[in-house]
């Protein structure tokens, strides 16, 4: 789903703006990191809610599987779940935008760091929000405030001339990472009372 | 199995403000059970999951030896596989294999329903699977949250039948429940009622 509506963006966006290519190529990455950070928001509600609903997250707390753990496992599954395809789908997304090659590697390699931190983001802000009605409206609100260091970085980290960017994304991407298992977690434990 | 025993000491809930119970004692040893009674809303289902360390106490202290297993209302099922798969997912957390799997359904009579997916079950056929992925697990203390609820006539038998194997098995049992539940020797801890 996530990869599907970030193509459906890159698709559209050129429809949008028009094929001039000095424009689509100024605003290509731009375009594919704020794609990748709404798709990023599409499977919020489904991350941490439905498990908790379901008694699950119950049944690992009694086998004493501690919060945090399961907060890393979904972590790591949501990475897996949309960082990659999402860098493949960059692949035809920046074809589509006439992204410059050279550019392409950097979106790449910025979107492997930046999905990392926006998957631990997703999965914090879906367990902050699992217990309540209406939910992923404020997840939405939740996130995205949280997410915009990573993407002015990963947008930034585009730049051919200077590394500077690139540094910060990766920093914001690991503050996220080192953050959320915990904050997950104890959001986890907050909803059983 | 290991020696397994439960001990509630003074244990207290206060649940959004409100204390729902107090001065619960309870001292359990292998083969033993106990049954919470008391009307909708008195802390039944609270008391189980104080017990399981979901809920942290208001007052007092729960100590244990040996694996908990929880009951509760929520099968914790994966809703889109077969029912044998969903009770596995759990039975590879526990370190079980296909015996315990087998063990549980046949338990339950669901054998027969092993490939249905869990979303076709009705309300008493999961029942009957959260009993059975409990009845599957190594644990030696099982947590019932009203383990009659929807079951049929030989399903209540077989429940029944279950407790009686898992105590004689050194295990112990508390449920919790406003319907008769035939356990031979049961405390009964009363929680609300008159209070």
């Amino acid at each position: 789903m996530p990869v599907i509506f970030f193509l459906l963006v890159a698709t559209l966006f050129p429809f949008a703006i028009g094929p001039d290519p000095t424009i689509l190529d100024r605003v290509g990455g731009g375009v594919l990191w704020t794609a990748a950070l709404l798709a990023a928001l599409l499977p919020i509600d489904r991350l941490v809610a439905p498990d908790a609903e379901a008694g699950v997250l119950d049944q690992y707390a009694v086998r004493g599987i501690s919060e945090e753990a399961v907060a890393v496992a979904k972590i790591g599954a949501h990475w897996l779940g949309f960082g990659p395809p999402l860098m493949l789908a960059a692949l035809p997304a920046s074809a589509l935008l006439g992204v410059a090659p050279e550019m392409l590697g950097r979106l790449e390699a910025g979107l492997a760091l930046g999905t990392l931190g926006l998957a631990s983001l997703a999965v914090t802000v879906s367990a902050l929000v699992a217990g309540l009605r209406g939910g992923s409206a404020l997840a939405g609100l939740l996130m995205l405030p949280l997410a915009v260091p990573v993407l002015i970085f990963g947008a930034g980290a585009l730049d051919p001339i200077q590394n500077g960017g690139f540094y910060l994304l990766a920093a914001s991407a690991l503050v996220l990472l080192a953050a959320g298992p915990f904050a997950a977690g104890a959001a986890i434990r907050a909803l059983r009372d | 199995m290991t020696a397994s025993s439960l001990i509630l000491d003074g244990l207290g809930c206060i649940r959004g403000g409100r204390v729902l119970f107090k001065g619960v004692d309870l001292s359990l040893d292998a083969g033993d059970a106990a049954v919470a009674t008391g009307p909708n809303g008195a802390g039944k289902t609270s008391l189980l999951r104080l017990i399981a360390g979901l809920l942290t106490p208001g007052a007092g202290s729960v100590t244990h030896q040996g694996a908990i297993a929880f009951a509760g209302m929520e099968p914790a099922l994966d809703r889109d596989v077969a029912l044998a798969k969903a009770l596995a997912y759990w039975a590879r957390i526990d370190g079980g294999g296909a015996g315990d799997i087998a063990r549980g359904l046949d338990a339950m009579a669901l054998t027969k329903l092993a490939e249905v997916p869990v979303r076709m079950l009705s309300a008493g056929q999961l029942k009957r699977a959260t009993l059975a992925r409990t009845i599957a697990g190594p644990a030696a203390i099982w947590l019932l949250d009203e383990p009659g609820n929807g079951l049929d006539r030989d399903a209540q038998a077989r429940l029944e039948a279950a407790i009686a194997a898992h105590r004689a098995a050194g295990g112990i049992v508390v449920a919790a429940t406003h319907q008769p539940l035939a356990m031979d020797g049961a405390v009964e801890i009363a929680i609300g009622g008159a209070a």
